[in-house]
């Protein structure tokens, strides 16, 4: 089957091009006031004696998925409540959508969507009343709020519980409820406060996929102290500890910088002496040291400069000096190492 | 404007969702009827005075009932974080929640026109200070209101804001009255008494419907609402 006419490919492409010169021409008359969805700088905070943000800065662009990770209590909701409006900083700036947080509030509010911690929502409403309540302290048209509530009903799963007081729903329905709520303006940016947290394994996973899906257009910043959940769904994430940046990257780019050295578990059967002596002289190994092993040869745990290839060249050692080779294992250093790398301090 | 309509109408409709409605409008028309005419038979003589005279006390405690959870049941819940994060300003949503409690004092205070009508079935009552008494009333209630939904701001546990909201209406209404007017020191005197929730009441209740007492209610309606803003706002400051 032959592609499409020539013809037809030259339009395509004069259209696109059109299109293209247009799409970004617009781009660059906004990228004057909306550098970035989410830009702050030198953000803190405090309660009293305790710092709660400590000169935070990022930035963020539509159609990421930020994921906030942080062990309990290092800052990440009160970055989002600053963000949100609900409170100011003690110092620096932030812009939501290129307005000022502090200055643009209302502005700002328009532009996101938030759910809090735990989705905190009034009982004694009816599903379709609060999501009707939404519609209308967000002053959407009248036209569009039902077509709007429809719309979220459905991206959320809610058609079973419509009927339903939000004091007679599950966590789950009541999470949902929640990001319902949260998406009923349509908003560009999202910021979600642990969407995830308690939720049983099944319903955490169609939240995040739920997040997976919103991301497609929208700007995501989620917070979560849970690892795995920022490797399935984040495209960067932003590491924070006692109130600081720690880190920022893609999940990738994060376990890539993990230290710079490779660690590999090798236990060879042989003169132990002469392995030792072997292993000292090696000039790709910085260090090494016993690891107790089940039947009683001695084990190594032996770390690398990284980029040297370890495990392969300490496999050809062995081979060279006639040992056998019992077990040669990569540690593989992941997020977690990086993780607690980061945010636990001894 | 529409903002505080939708507050208004999510709060009112809140308070007919829950029992505190209902609990609400028939104790209160329960308690003050009976009161009313314990006294009623026994003076013979078809007149409401009775009933106006008793509404400050009553409104004491069943005022602030209605504010309390206004502010404090929202913090409680979390749901102020919703709230205040939405595109509204926080004075609007002072006005709105505000404007429901007041809806619901009004609904009960128009309920108690049973009692005037029944009265004039028995006799032949004065319906000039019945009309005057009502307006001090919705006047009165007002300012109750406010100082209620100020005390709800203050904290998230609904008995404090209900024990704030007595107290501060408390001593907003004794300080007019007679037995601490005596005892204060002179130049405190035209202070206090200008001061009091009830003296005022009762300079409507003579029929008289000055223009300075109901300045005084809607100043005090105001000063209560905008210390109601800055204590919402309060979470903001650096």
């Amino acid at each position: 089957m032959p592609l499409s006419p020539p013809s037809n490919f030259f339009l395509d492409i004069s259209i696109f091009l059109w299109y293209y010169f247009n799409v970004s021409f617009i781009n660059c008359a906004w990228m004057v006031r909306k550098r970035f969805m989410i830009e702050v700088r030198e953000l803190t905070k405090s309660y009293g004696p305790t710092v709660a943000v400590n000169n935070v800065s990022f930035d963020a662009h539509a159609g990421e998925v930020l994921g906030f990770l942080g062990p309990n209590g290092a800052g990440k909701t009160t970055t989002m409540r600053i963000l949100t409006c609900y409170l100011s900083a003690d110092a620096g700036s932030a812009s939501v959508a290129g307005y000022d947080v502090f200055e643009e509030s209302v502005e700002v509010r328009k532009s996101i969507g938030y759910l809090p911690e735990s989705a905190p929502l009034y009982m004694d409403m009816g599903v379709i009343e609060y999501l009707n309540f939404m519609t209308q302290v967000r002053s959407l048209p009248k036209s569009e709020r039902r077509a709007r509530i429809r719309a979220v009903v459905e991206l959320c799963g809610l058609e079973d519980v419509i009927q339903k007081d939000i004091g007679e729903l599950s966590k789950g329905y009541r999470q949902r409820v929640g990001l319902a709520q949260s998406l009923i303006h349509d908003p560009p940016i999202m910021i979600l406060d642990e969407p995830t947290s308690g939720l049983d394994p099944s319903q955490i996973i169609e939240i995040r996929n739920l997040i997976k899906d919103i991301g497609q257009e929208k700007l995501v910043l989620f917070s979560t102290h849970i690892l795995p959940e920022v490797s399935a769904t984040c495209s960067r994430i932003l590491i924070i500890n006692d109130g600081k940046i720690v880190a920022n990257g893609t999940p990738e780019e994060l376990a890539g910088q993990a230290e710079g050295e490779e660690i590999v578990h090798i236990v060879i059967r042989g003169p132990q002496s002469e392995i030792e002596a072997k292993l000292d002289a090696l000039d790709f190994v910085s260090q090494w040291a016993h690891v107790e092993t089940d039947n009683g040869v001695v084990g190594y745990r032996v770390t690398a400069v990284q980029g040297t290839d370890a495990a392969e060249a300490l496999f050809h050692v062995v081979v060279d000096n006639r040992w056998s080779l019992t077990e040669l294992r990569q540690e593989s250093v992941d997020l977690e190492d990086v993780f607690l790398n980061l945010t636990v301090r001894e | 404007m529409t903002n505080i309509t939708a507050i208004l109408k999510k709060e009112f409709r809140s308070y007919f969702n829950s029992p505190i409605a209902y609990i609400f409008i028939t104790f209160f028309l329960g308690i003050s009827s009976w009161l009313f005419f314990r006294g009623f038979f026994l003076m013979n003589q078809a007149e409401m005075r009775g009933f106006f005279g008793l509404m400050p006390w009553i409104f004491l405690f069943f005022v602030p009932a209605v504010t309390m959870k206004l502010w404090a049941e929202e913090k409680k819940l979390g749901t102020v974080e919703i709230l205040m994060t939405l595109p509204i300003r926080d004075y609007e949503v002072v006005i709105g929640k505000y404007l429901a409690s007041y809806a619901l004092l009004a609904v009960t205070v128009l309920l108690s026109l049973v009692l005037p009508l029944s009265v004039s079935l028995l006799g032949d009552p004065d319906g000039g200070t019945i009309v005057s008494g009502y307006i001090g009333l919705l006047l009165m209630g007002g300012a109750y209101l406010a100082i209620g939904l100020f005390a709800s701001t203050l904290t998230e546990n609904q008995i404090i804001a209900f024990i704030f909201g007595i107290t501060a209406c408390f001593v907003m209404l004794i300080i007019g009255e007679d037995i601490v007017l005596f005892n204060a020191p002179n130049w405190l005197f035209p202070i206090f008494s200008y001061l009091g929730l009830g003296a005022h009441y009762s300079s409507i209740l003579r029929g008289v419907l000055d223009s300075r007492d109901i300045i005084y209610y809607l100043s005090v309606i105001g000063f209560f609402l905008t210390l109601s803003s800055v204590s919402v706002e309060s979470r903001k400051w650096r």
